[in-house]
């Protein structure tokens, strides 16, 4: 499966050139921007690593570019995203979220059911990543 | 001063015209806490238009048609609404605006109810009134802070959904009426699974002999988690609500929050303390509220009656829904882009400056009560994303139900050309492209490594809806029309 959370998950992958013109958007709007990871990509797994905090003084696209870089010699087996924070009075979250590096497998999710009272059935989402252990789901 | 009559000459027994009884006050100058209603009157033949504004002020707040002595057991002075201004409005044989204000303790804290009843009672029916219109209001901060507001509004939902940096996206499910509660549940699958974030159930669509609404909320319930489980997305269904009476939709939401749902919804007729009723336990239950805008055109769409839906949008965003339906400017339902504008900065910004070319009559600051997201829905489809992102920007659910569900290669591949138009038209916007300019370049360049793009471009590349408008805003551009 591909993973469609975030912004551009519909689009061919984009290259570094197009992360970089969406950077340089972000900034033109006066948004912070940071890099975050994951081996755990349920849709409810709100909080991923923060490879950096979001970099409020910068204001060169290249510098973010750096640390998806840095990223993703680490942990490029890993999901890697960009996000843009607008700390503007009313709106004060994230402004932009979108995915620059996956896993070369991306094994998705299960669906348990538990077949409750009357015809209710209580289900759970399982990301088969999470099978393996933490670190070593990608493997 | 008006024509006002003071001491024991005002109260003397009988019928005295409504300025002389105090509601007209062109001097008077509203105080930050009034309530402010602008009305567009078409007075009867004879009946100056000063005297008509007073009679509105009047018959909205404590005039009967007679003097009565007992106003002066109270403090009448205050609590009489002022009729402060007229203006002819611009191209028009007899139609005038006129400015009331209000004081504040005339209206009970958190009711829509007892405020629509003075603004939007007895004035409507008046004999002396040949058509009258409510075109917009201003509400005082100290006002609004008595009321919730959007049980979740924008910021919360996209961080409940995980959905940042771009219109949302759903579709009604179709035919609206007639499908079975497992067939229902397969079109919502298909659609989320195909790139949605949303399916919605139709206004009309409750529980009827076909499906009744347990099944259909267990059925749409089982194509949500699968789509979700399928693309690693958090995705929801408008459950519809709407029900006789406020007990039985309560336990409908109920049910749906059992279920696990993120959304349910309700239909603007089920009536004000309804809907403050459901934002309330929308807000309790952590809940988004949508709403549906059945009914409003019977008496927002007509320019010389009623009231604009300016003023619908206020109100709801005061009552406390997270969506409501405001205009696709280019899809198949009444909308002016100017208006369009106003409805949607109306619901979306935390303060909206006067702005007559948009329909804004006063400046008004929303005392930080969250945001409605505003739904564009009706005859809207892929090949008009540029357009739409336009006119409508980005906080929006753009809603193509026909538009998904019509697609030759089925409703998934509907889906999938929805998303992928948005997405490659964002990216296109944030390169800094023309994306108004190009936007057919754009999407034709996606539509050739997205086959079903191109099978929707073109299934409806020709299709719009091109009529006059017949609400647009009267003004000229030198009006200076600021309280």
């Amino acid at each position: 499966m591909k993973l469609t959370q975030g912004t551009f998950s519909f689009l061919p992958d984009l290259t570094d050139d197009e992360i970089k013109a969406q950077i340089q958007y972000a900034m033109d709007q006066g948004w912070a921007l940071n890099v975050e990871y994951t081996d755990d990509p349920h849709p409810r797994n709100t909080y991923w690593e923060l490879w950096c905090q979001p970099m409020f003084d910068t204001t060169d696209p290249a510098a973010v570019m750096m640390e998806v870089a840095e990223c993703r010699k680490v942990y490029g087996n890993m999901y890697i995203k960009v996000n843009s924070f607008d700390n503007t009075r009313g709106r004060e979250t994230v402004s932009m979220s979108f995915i620059v590096n996956r896993p070369k497998d991306e094994p998705g999710f299960g669906v348990s059911r538990e077949e409750s009272h009357g015809r209710n059935i209580r289900y759970r989402i399982h990301s088969y990543a999470t099978d393996k252990p933490e670190g070593r789901r990608y493997e | 001063m008006g024509d006002e009559l003071k001491g024991a000459d005002r109260y003397k027994s009988g019928v005295l015209e409504y300025k002389k009884m105090g509601y007209w006050q062109p001097d008077y100058e509203p105080k930050d806490t009034d309530v402010i209603a602008c009305f567009r009157m078409e007075p009867q033949e004879g009946v100056p238009a000063d005297e008509l504004a007073a009679a509105v002020a009047g018959e909205s707040s404590t005039a009967t048609w007679t003097v009565v002595w007992t106003d002066r057991l109270t403090a009448s002075e205050l609590y009489r609404a002022k009729a402060y201004r007229v203006d002819k409005v611009p191209n028009t044989e007899n139609q005038y605006f006129a400015y009331i204000a209000y004081d504040l303790d005339l209206f009970e804290p958190d009711s829509i109810a007892n405020l629509t009843a003075s603004i939007i009672g007895n004035v409507f029916g008046m004999k002396a009134v040949k058509a009258l219109r409510l075109e917009d209001m201003r509400m005082p901060v100290a006002y609004l802070k008595t009321f919730q507001g959007p049980a979740t509004g924008i910021e919360v939902e996209r961080e409940r959904m995980d959905k940042f940096g771009r219109p949302l996206l759903g579709a009604t499910v179709k035919p609206k009426l007639g499908l079975s509660g497992r067939n229902y549940g397969r079109v919502v699958y298909e659609a989320l699974k195909g790139g949605l974030d949303f399916t919605k159930d139709d206004e009309n669509i409750n529980s009827q002999p076909f499906m009744h609404w347990r099944d259909r909320f267990l059925f749409a319930m089982e194509g949500i988690t699968r789509a979700e489980a399928a693309t690693g997305e958090v995705k929801g269904h408008y459950m519809n609500v709407t029900a006789g009476t406020v007990e039985e939709m309560i336990k409908r939401a109920e049910f749906a929050h059992e279920l696990g749902s993120i959304v349910i919804m309700i239909d603007l007729v089920i009536g004000y303390s309804a809907i403050q009723s459901m934002a309330k336990w929308a807000r309790a239950h952590d809940m988004i509220l949508h709403l549906h805008r059945a009914g409003n055109s019977t008496y927002s769409r007509q320019k010389n009656h009623g009231m604009n839906f300016r003023v619908i949008c206020k109100w709801m965003r005061m009552a406390g829904v997270d969506h409501i339906h405001a205009g696709t400017v280019v899809g198949k339902l009444e909308g002016d882009p100017a208006m369009i504008t106003g409805f949607y900065d109306t619901l979306t910004k935390t303060h909206t400056p006067l702005s007559l070319e948009t329909g804004l009559f006063f400046d008004q600051d929303w005392a930080s009560l969250n945001k409605v997201m505003p739904v564009a829905s009706g005859g809207i489809h892929a090949g008009q994303m540029h357009q739409l992102l336009h006119h409508l920007g980005e906080d929006v659910v753009l809603q193509f139900g026909g538009g998904t569900i019509g697609h030759p290669d089925g409703i998934q591949a509907g889906a999938t050309a929805n998303r992928v138009a948005l997405e490659a038209m964002i990216q296109a916007r944030n390169e800094g492209r023309d994306y108004l300019a190009e936007g057919p370049e754009i999407l034709a360049k996606a539509a050739k490594w997205c086959s079903p793009l191109q099978a929707a471009l073109d299934t409806w590349k020709d299709i719009t809806f091109d009529y006059a408008s017949t609400d647009t805003p009267d003004f000229v551009p030198q009006a200076n029309t600021s309280v």
